[in-house]
């Protein structure tokens, strides 16, 4: 049903398709409180130097490992307490939040392009080019997602650049099937057909007919997948192989925090319940977002 | 399974092998820096000798020529001289592969231990508190970065408590000549249940927080096909004949139900060798993952190469044997 729906008036009922799905996101109350959630931290970051409380590089020897603001020592302006240099822990966080959602979006973002072009040609043109994406998607998965990025870092050096075109290498095979499986079931349905028979091209037939009904579940799954960046982004700067100091990103600084756990508990342990909120949230909404458009979850 | 469909299986792997083989490679001739100039370091040589080591490496050949040199000598497992051990790369790699694999199949364990009780439970006690928390655990689960919890870990049991270690595999006093090089049955065959004792209580910690997504998804899967399996007729039948439930869940529909659960297993025991890197790291682990990053850092190339190319074997190896136990398994589905 929502096929032919989708597939007779082009705009309209796409919308109305889209907005029900949209309702029923917003009738999930814990999705919807994870989606604010994600918003708060996507609003610390581009805010950053309006939010932090202090400038997230300087040092200040004299507040070396000062605890949090509650704890004997503490002092409620440095609310998170202070890193080995003395650098506010609560400022390096928000600014944190910057390197890991611009990492984490830019390659879901690059990643999902080249996976939906890379999917449609394979699954619309079938033929060698399928043949050929099909064995690259192979051959890459082949590789543990982490040690093909830790390779790829040892190799390229450390760089924002770098951690994002590591990541991107391996990220679009996964929308790149989903958009090649859900392409070869569209391809055969009527409308396409329809198109066909009309004469329109197979670019137009791609990008207009296509692309616009699988565009769901593609995006369903950009979205768990940011989650799954945001750790690995993190796991490599925990490693030293991420975005380079002082530049605040969050596995960095849990990375940090190891040489002080016996004294400074604080260093590590914040920075880690950021990644941890960040992602738990994103994983929630995006679950709920899924819930919300599979059609297979509607009863 | 027909045993002809089980070869043309493992053939279709031979493409996708080499192909590993080929990034591996392109990886590390497109690195930027030159291993000789890494390998000379401070040292002062001669141009001749420069020239030599050269030679030496096969540097001075066409790509071409030395990817087919690098693949024949890697079928043959000789992945050249690790720079920094100043001894052959395999004989390295084999040294610190036991701890690795110890680890992993530990983790391997807990998780199937934990996860499918809990999955099992969730799905009979549908909608129940356990089955929120456990929903909830398997959702923190896939979130926890595995670094951070491992250092809240480390916290807690090592630091504050004081009953754990905080790095390392065994205890210096605990030292015993290897058999096998798996401590926990080194241990046991050499009749020290106390040096036993210290190796599970290195091990148990960084076990945990490698198999921790494991179990998450572990749990997800079992639930899932638990109450998949419990709607279907043969179990229906098997209650309205009067059997005992317990008998039913049990007998009837776990054994099913499992399928799912094992070939996820089996997928995801790949992904632990990725998990091993950053696990290893915070627990000081001498297995294999620590030695790569360390390698990483001190540019020690043939290395990270060699592992990284036996750990993509490894889990495409990992992969096909997850394809091959779900035929098994499950006689319904032709490969």
């Amino acid at each position: 049903m929502t096929d032919t729906e989708a597939a007779s008036g082009a705009g309209a009922a796409g919308d109305t398709i889209f907005r029900r799905n949209m309702r029923s996101f917003a009738e999930n109350r814990l999705a919807l409180g994870s989606a604010v959630v994600v918003v708060i931290f996507v609003f610390l970051a581009i805010f950053a130097p309006l939010v932090a409380p202090h400038d997230p590089a300087e040092t200040d020897l004299f507040r070396r490992l000062q605890p949090p603001g509650w704890m004997p020592g503490g002092e409620w302006s440095y609310l998170l307490g202070c890193d080995a240099l003395g650098r506010d822990i609560l400022s390096r966080i928000i600014y944190g939040a910057r390197i890991s959602i611009f990492i984490g979006a830019a390659v879901v973002l690059v990643a999902t392009t080249v996976g939906i072009v890379a999917g449609l040609a394979a699954g619309y043109l079938r033929g060698w080019v399928d043949t050929v994406i099909s064995r690259i998607v192979d051959i890459l998965l082949g590789f543990p997602y982490l040690i093909f990025a830790i390779g790829l870092m040892a190799m390229m050096g450390p760089g924002l650049f770098n951690i994002i075109l590591a990541l991107v290498y391996k990220e679009w095979v996964i929308p790149c099937r989903v958009v090649r499986g859900e392409t070869l079931v569209t391809r055969e349905l009527e409308y396409v057909e329809a198109a066909r028979a009309l004469g329109a091209s197979g670019r137009h037939i791609m990008l207009r007919e296509i692309l616009p009904n699988i565009l769901s579940p593609v995006i369903v799954v950009s979205t768990i997948r940011m989650a799954h960046v945001i750790i690995l982004e993190a796991s490599l700067s925990f490693l030293g192989l991420g975005v380079q100091p002082p530049t605040a990103s969050w596995g960095a600084m849990v990375s940090d925090g190891r040489a002080f756990i016996l004294q400074a508990w604080w260093v590590s342990t914040f920075p880690g319940v950021a990644i941890l909120l960040l992602v738990l949230a994103i994983n929630v909404a995006s679950q709920g977002l899924r819930d919300a458009f599979d059609p297979r979850f509607h009863e | 399974m027909s045993m002809a469909r089980l070869v043309e299986r493992l053939l279709q792997l031979v493409p996708v092998l080499l192909g590993v083989s080929v990034i591996v490679f392109v990886m590390i001739t497109l690195t930027p820096g030159d291993p000789v100039e890494i390998m000379i370091g401070d040292q002062v040589v001669t141009p001749e000798q420069e020239a030599q080591m050269r030679r030496d490496l096969g540097l001075d050949r066409p790509v071409h020529e030395r990817f087919f040199v690098f693949i024949g000598n890697a079928v043959q497992g000789d992945f050249g001289e690790s720079f920094y051990h100043r001894r052959p790369v395999i004989d390295v790699i084999a040294e610190r592969l036991p701890a690795t694999i110890e680890l992993s199949l530990v983790a391997l364990l807990i998780a199937l231990a934990t996860a499918i009780p809990l999955g099992v439970l969730a799905a009979i006690r549908r909608n129940s508190i356990l089955d929120r928390l456990a929903t909830v655990g398997s959702l923190l689960g896939v979130s926890l970065p595995g670094f951070w919890f491992g250092i809240l870990l480390i916290m807690l049991f090592a630091v504050h408590l004081q009953i754990l270690p905080v790095s390392g595999r065994i205890g210096y006093s605990s030292e015993i000549d290897p058999i096998t090089h798996f401590l926990l049955i080194d241990t046991l065959l050499r009749g020290r249940p106390d040096a036993f004792l210290d190796a599970l209580s290195h091990i148990i910690m960084p076990a945990i927080t490698l198999g921790l997504p494991m179990t998450a998804i572990l749990m997800r899967v079992t639930r899932t096909s638990m109450l998949e399996v419990m709607r279907q007729d043969y179990v229906t039948f098997a209650e309205a004949k009067g059997l005992p439930r317990r008998r039913v869940l049990f007998r009837h529909a776990l054994k099913n139900a499992l399928i799912p659960t094992v070939s996820v297993a089996a997928i995801e025991t790949g992904s632990l060798l990725g998990g091993n890197m950053i696990v290893e790291t915070v627990f000081g682990w001498p297995g294999l993952g620590r030695l790569v990053v360390e390698s990483i850092f001190v540019r020690n190339y043939p290395l990270v190469q060699a592992a990284v190319l036996f750990y993509a074997v490894t889990y495409v190896m990992l992969n096909f044997l997850a394809d091959i136990l779900y035929t098994v398994l499950n006689p319904r589905v032709k490969l």
